[in-house]
């Protein structure tokens, strides 16, 4: 068989490939519900209900999906110039740290003057954290999805000695944990009462940004090029190194949002435990939104909505938890196939 | 001197070679599909995947060799999956490799809790026991270092021989070879570079899955969450310092191992025990990205790796 591009797809051939990709994935998540021992109709239903089903599950989904928004944004915008960051992890850890770092009493200034301060100490923590990878890249040609993948591991050990030595809060006993944040370091709810605070707004606000950069800016049309053909944006007259390190930095910028985010908006502490892998969840969100920065905001809560919906699911239907990652997971693998599907065709010899 | 004491003790390099054989299987495995011209990123959840069937077939009464055969056949599914998305439909090696990776691992959990839900810890199996190969053995210093291993280790050193002998002296490896530097010449001997490379994957994901089964079933007797731990993220770049050479993986594996016995050993001494043992686990992964650097300028990448083929256009 080979792969013949289509030069006209009809609406049917848009619209019909990703549609059974979401199905599939539906069937595949059902089956497993059921070798679980679980009647698959009920299993959807109560992820569906858990996660959207009522006021409290709507803003549990929209506080998951807050990091997953910057998260994702952060791949969104390297996968576009085909820079492999995998290490939104370690990025959003660098975020967190300088949030708690700044936020625990070493700056002592009121609130509408600390926390942009902190954002943007913390914007530049995880930029420096990729600096590293894309310069190891763009020197010395070593491919950054390693190295990116690496960091990860040798950063949450960082943090975890610093938890363990200087930053641990002496009055947290046994636990590794930092100090809480000051009153004025946290970022306060939107609206009165409901438990969402001022992160999502800044997640959304970042999504806009970017997709104003992607579409209207230079950087934007460089990036495109750069990930379309590197040679020929070379030949074009685009420094294309310079291009992979700038697009390195807003990424890893990105991705320590998260961290504030989380830290200043949610958690107040750092712990070890704060991110349960929302690096590598940006991965997927990005993807299922094309790498478009508006369509990571949906999917970012699409996916939020299925981890929280699959948490309350498996308290009442006693399926594991794990059941979301495997539902994402073939999301992802099938719809790479089924987008593909949608511009080419598959010919016989 | 405490090191050079660690350097000449037979228990050290035995930890040495221990350490050493998960790392040389899935090396070898990723080094089967990037010779074919696919980078595999599944190979950390073909690691987990591969770590509890093994374990779990013994578990459930089969015999141990059984075990390592149905982790390689659970490897090779998954091999299935990623290079039915990579080869012929060639779409994106980084993308599928990493969702494979996130399937395996998850799926991999979301059996263990349905097969062992009450547990608290995990139940331990009759490991693979060493075997003390009767005169080498008693060799001072290499013999109980390497001929007092158990027979999981020993096939991994066997391996690494008959790779290197099929890619280099068999017609089927230089179709390996040749699948990985210039496809279209393969194509235009009649041969068919999807069903090469869809080949390579599955065998490669295979020996990945082996890798993983070692931890379960000789390294340790018992599965935990996490306990591949980025391995396989280190084999690739083990495959990067071995200049996509058997051999060479080999004694990077070895070497690599080596320092991480020594880490362990150092954190023991009085000197050790004042720097923070985070610093210690770092190490194998600092070490990954310095061999990486190193090695860069002299790599001799295949120069076809990650360029999906499709007959179609020339």
């Amino acid at each position: 068989m080979r792969l013949e591009p289509v030069q006209n797809p009809s609406l049917a051939r848009k619209v019909l490939p990703p549609a059974i990709a979401l199905a599939f994935t539906v069937l595949i998540a059902s089956l497993l519900a059921m070798i679980a021992g679980a009647n698959p109709f009920s299993v959807l239903g109560l992820i569906i209900k858990g996660a959207f089903g009522s006021k409290f599950a709507m803003l549990e989904t929209l506080n998951r999906a807050t990091p997953l928004i910057f998260t994702g944004l952060a791949v969104a915008v390297a996968f576009r110039a085909r820079f492999w960051n995998i290490g939104a992890e370690a990025q959003l850890y660098a975020g967190a740290l300088m949030t708690v770092l700044l936020g625990t009493g070493f700056l002592p200034w009121p609130s509408l003057a600390l926390l942009p301060a902190i954002a943007f100490i913390s914007i530049l923590a995880g930029a420096a954290l990729l600096l590293i990878p894309a310069l190891l890249k763009t020197r010395f040609g070593v491919d950054e999805v390693v190295t990116t993948l690496l960091f990860n591991f040798i950063f949450l050990l960082f943090i975890s000695m610093l938890l363990e030595g200087p930053l641990k809060d002496p009055m947290s006993m046994g636990w590794p944990k930092s100090a809480r944040l000051l009153p004025e370091a946290r970022l306060p709810r939107i609206v009165e009462g409901l438990r969402l605070h001022w992160g999502f707004a800044l997640a959304i606000l970042s999504a806009l940004c970017i997709w104003i950069i992607q579409t209207r800016s230079t950087l934007g049309y460089e990036m495109r090029a750069v990930g379309l053909n590197k040679e020929a944006a070379a030949f074009a007259g685009i420094p294309v190194n310079l291009v992979l390190i700038k697009t390195a930095l807003l990424s890893g910028g990105l991705a320590a949002l998260a961290g504030f985010s989380e830290v200043a908006g949610l958690k107040g502490s750092l712990t070890l435990d704060l991110s349960p892998g929302f690096g590598y969840t940006g991965i997927i969100v990005a993807m299922l939104a094309l790498l478009n920065p508006l369509g990571v905001v949906l999917a970012a809560l699409f996916v939020a909505g299925i981890f929280v919906g699959a948490d309350s699911m498996s308290r009442a239907a006693d399926v594991p938890t794990y059941l979301a990652d495997i539902m994402l997971a073939t999301a992802l693998l099938l719809m790479v196939l089924a987008i593909m599907l949608t511009r080419f065709r598959v010919v016989r010899d | 001197m405490e090191i050079v004491d660690i350097l000449l003790s037979a228990s050290f390099w035995a930890a040495a070679i221990r350490i050493a054989s998960p790392l040389i299987f899935a090396t070898l495995g990723e080094l089967i599909c990037e010779r074919a011209g696919v980078l595999n990123l599944g190979i950390e959840g073909i690691m987990v995947a591969g770590a509890f069937a093994g374990w779990m077939a013994v578990y459930s009464g089969t015999g141990l060799w059984v075990g390592v055969g149905v982790a390689m056949l659970v490897g090779m599914l998954f091999g299935l999956l990623h290079s039915f998305l990579t080869v012929p439909f060639g779409l994106s090696q980084h993308v599928v490799g990493l969702g494979v990776t996130l399937l395996a691992t998850s799926s991999t959990y979301y059996a263990y809790r349905l097969a062992l839900p009450e547990v608290t810890s995990p139940p331990k199996i009759e490991a693979f026991q060493p075997y003390e190969i009767p005169f080498l053995s008693d060799i001072p210093l290499f013999g109980p270092a390497l001929f007092a291993q158990t027979p999981f280790t020993y096939l991994a050193f066997v391996l690494v021989f008959v790779v290197a002998l099929i890619l280099y002296r068999t017609p089927l490896g230089l179709a390996v070879r040749a699948a990985g530097e210039n496809p279209a010449a393969v194509a235009a001997q009649g041969l068919s570079v999807t069903a090469i490379r869809m080949g390579a994957v599955i065998v490669g994901s295979g020996f990945m899955a082996m890798g993983g089964a070692f931890l379960t079933m000789s390294a340790f007797d018992s599965f935990f969450f996490e306990m591949v731990n980025g391995r396989g993220w280190i084999c690739i770049a083990l495959v990067v310092f071995g200049s996509w050479r058997p051999g060479k993986a080999l004694l990077g594996a070895i070497l690599f191992a080596a320092f991480d016995a020594l880490q362990i050993r150092v954190q023991q001494t009085g000197f050790g025990a004042e720097i923070p043992y985070q610093i210690f686990l770092m190490m194998p992964y600092i070490l990954s990205i310095v061999a990486l650097v190193v090695m860069s300028r002299r790599a001799e990448v295949p120069a076809a790796l990650m360029v999906p083929f499709n007959k179609g256009e020339r």
